[in-house]
């Protein structure tokens, strides 16, 4: 797919902001150590959590395994319930057909559910500039919306704002008092302003978390309501969703279902599960009259074409990877510049637009594996950031886009001389002989240390390497 | 300690068959040339119980280093040169989770449609981390001799989730009567050592290990202790640098020193 040039994302930048807003850093920290407490809860079961989770990667594999085949499925299934299909291999041309069947309707205020594709598309500021209003209805979005923020964590938008700060919010925006606002408070006042949009909005627009192929049903989930209203008050309800996220069957619903919920929010499930099968009716009492859905690619056929980054597209987008991160929880989600932040971020987000917009990505993670420990459809992540390091430097297969963006020739000729020296026993010796006798005489100042110390003490080595150590003892070497 | 809150002993992987009379040492490149003497306490912890230690002279490093660092020829080429030397069939015991995960993990991609693939995954079959060498295979029982203690525990990420460790080092710490293990708050979150992470993003690092100092401290051990030389030389360059009271030490020295 063509990629016009970008601007490369500071992460540094945003970093730096991150770790040094303490507000932010107490509200990230409270809410992951919530969000870890209630999905660990809903696992305690190893055995069942094993089961369940290997089950999910392989409905997420098979699907992926049969991509082509099931999209087709989905758009004759869709076609066959009154589902019309879109395709839209870029940004521009999904806005596009959006734009078309509002502007054809005469439709200027639509509400929207939400939805991580929309993000990409930067759907609201595309509308507006063409005079057509999208309001957010999920109350995390609505937020965000009046700040005029992007989503700070992909199931929980607002996250990085506490009470107090939203209650300002609201003061600032809608004219209500900013004391004594608890969450159920500040919960009504958004009810009470998108009520009356419900009502009058010409669209809905939302995601979708599992298209059936086989059914062509779009299943969606939600807590608040806003995804009932936003696809069935309004007359036309259009969907957007990536390619990647269609499954073959119902039955494969429920198990990620599953999966997805207790991952996302340590709920069994939450409060509504829609399963959309069409426009209203002959004697429906509801529903919108037309049903659209618009599947995007977005760079997604690019990560599919390779087997290993392929794994990427498992995701079911529960976000339990940014929740137990240690880097996110201290970066937040903002850092990431991106769509998706955390762990998923740092592995879709430089393949879908590139390595050279976002350079930093592959290399914020320490390796650390809790991302992995608990994604639900076992996305090697740790290993994806490996490769993704790979591309970066030259080094991999060139599968993935800007691959070889960041290769460094002093870089390169140091991990040479690395390499020569750790696989010679003779060079070996001679340096480690070397470092033991004068490697402590480095300054703190020298290149690489000079990070390292900025918080802690220098390394000593040690007077004598264990080789020596262990040929003086006498223990065998054979 | 007590470690009645805990659950069941699990044996993560099958045994070798038969007693072990013999056994590799790979001592890693931090432990070579920064704690050299986690290296010489795990021999000694297996000698005393009858095992006889080999230590090939030519070995130097897994090559984590540069496979994480995006150049995987090089990797290859340091972690190639180790494969010749631990050729018999018998366990190779590593006193690092990182460095065992390397090994056991990513050795067989690393190695995958290379000649050495097959020799490469039978050494990660047979590597074991060193306290669950000691728990599981050897099954030893220690005799505490040193004074009343309170320690504290930091799991390293590599060995839990990539060696699939659980809580084997504190099971070998609860055989020790007079220490006890005092619970850290966020046990299992990383230190922010990650190799090159640390200086590549060297401010997130310094967060994520100043975190860690904090939670450790406020347990009121003497000593954290630890089963990997980088998280090790990480949190102990981090407390010394505040100069905190708070100590930090190799699991197998702290072990061997207990028991003497």
């Amino acid at each position: 797919m063509s990629h016009a040039p970008h601007q490369t994302h500071d992460f540094r930048a945003g970093i730096d902001a991150g770790l040094h807003d303490t507000t932010l850093r107490a509200n990230f920290r409270r809410a992951m150590d919530g969000l870890m407490t209630k999905r660990a809860k809903q696992f305690e079961d190893p055995q069942e959590w094993t089961r369940l989770r290997a089950l999910g990667q392989e409905i997420r594999q098979r699907a992926l395994s049969k991509l082509p085949d099931l999209l087709e499925r989905l758009e004759e299934n869709c076609t066959r319930n009154g589902i019309h299909v879109h395709w839209a291999e870029d940004v521009a041309q999904a806005n596009a057909i959006i734009l078309g069947i509002l502007q054809q309707r005469g439709i200027t205020t639509v509400v929207k559910g939400k939805s991580m594709v929309s993000e990409e598309m930067h759907l609201n500021a595309f509308l507006g500039g063409h005079g057509i209003r999208a309001l957010e209805a999920d109350l995390g979005e609505y937020i965000i919306q009046l700040a005029g923020q992007m989503p700070c964590h992909i199931v929980m938008p607002a996250i990085h704002l506490n009470k107090t700060q939203i209650a300002d919010l609201f003061a600032d925006k809608l004219g209500t008092s900013p004391d004594g606002q608890d969450a159920e408070a500040l919960t009504a006042i958004a009810r009470e302003k998108l009520r009356e949009e419900f009502r009058t909005a010409g669209a809905g627009i939302s995601g979708v978390n599992f298209p059936v192929a086989e059914t062509g049903t779009l299943c969606l989930i939600e807590n608040e309501g806003n995804g009932r209203m936003v696809t069935t008050v309004p007359p036309v309800h259009i969907a957007v969703t990536g390619i990647e996220k269609v499954v073959e069957n119902l039955e494969d619903v429920t198990p990620l279902l599953r999966l997805l919920t207790r991952s996302a929010t340590g709920q069994p499930i939450t409060t509504y599960v829609n399963m959309i099968s069409g426009p209203r009716r002959g004697a429906d009492q509801d529903g919108p009259q037309e049903v659209h859905l618009v599947l995007i690619d977005f760079g997604r056929s690019r990560v599919y074409a390779d087997p290993e980054t392929r794994q990427t597209l498992q995701c079911i987008r529960c976000a339990a990877c940014m929740n137990h991160c240690p880097v996110y929880v201290r970066v937040g989600g903002h850092a990431y510049g991106g769509v998706y932040p955390g762990p998923i971020g740092k592995i879709l987000t430089p393949q879908l637009n590139g390595l050279a917009e976002y350079p930093d990505h592959p290399s914020a993670s320490s390796l650390c594996n809790a991302c992995v420990e608990v994604c639900p459809v076992k996305i090697p992540i740790a290993q994806m950031l490996v490769r993704l390091r790979n591309e970066k430097a030259g080094k991999g297969t060139g599968a993935v886009q800007d691959a070889g963006s960041g290769g460094s020739l002093l870089e390169d000729a140091a991990w040479k001389a690395w390499a020569t020296t750790y696989s010679s026993p003779l060079a070996y010796r001679v340096a480690s002989a070397a470092m033991t006798a004068v490697g402590n005489a480095l300054p703190a100042s020298a290149p690489l240390l000079k990070a390292w110390t900025s918080v802690r003490t220098k390394p000593r080595f040690a007077a004598q390497s264990l080789h020596r150590t262990l040929k003086e003892m006498g223990v065998a070497d054979e | 300690m007590t470690s009645g809150s805990l659950p069941a002993a699990t044996v993560p992987r099958p045994l070798p068959a038969g007693p072990v009379t013999e056994v590799y040492l790979f001592g890693t490149c931090l432990v070579d040339l920064f704690t050299p003497s986690a290296g010489v306490s795990t021999v000694r912890l297996l000698q005393r119980e009858g095992v006889r230690v080999i230590f090939p002279q030519g070995q130097s490093c897994c090559g984590q280093p540069a496979y994480n660092s995006g150049h995987p020829e090089e990797a290859r080429a340091v972690a190639r040169a180790q494969i010749p030397l631990f050729s018999k069939d018998i366990p190779i015991v590593i006193p690092s989770g990182s460095c065992g995960g390397m090994i056991r993990q990513h050795w067989p991609h690393l190695f995958a449609g290379q000649p050495e693939e097959a020799a490469a995954c039978a050494i990660a079959a047979r590597i074991w981390e060193l306290s669950e060498f000691l728990l599981h295979v050897l099954k030893v029982s220690l005799e505490d001799h040193g004074a009343p203690e309170t320690v504290t525990w930091h799991s390293s990420c590599h060995a839990m989730r990539e060696m699939g460790l659980t809580d084997e080092p504190k099971r070998l710490l609860g055989q020790l009567k007079n220490v006890t293990v005092a619970p850290l708050q966020r046990e299992r979150e990383c230190c922010g050592f990650g190799g090159t992470f640390a200086v590549r993003h060297a401010d997130v690092s310094a967060a994520m290990v100043a975190d860690k100092c904090a939670d450790i401290e406020s347990t009121g051990a003497a000593t954290v202790l630890g089963g990997d030389c980088g998280c090790l030389m990480n949190i102990s360059g981090a407390l010394d640098q505040k100069r905190s009271a708070v100590g930090s030490q190799h699991l197998a020295d702290y072990l061997w020193e207990r028991t003497q």
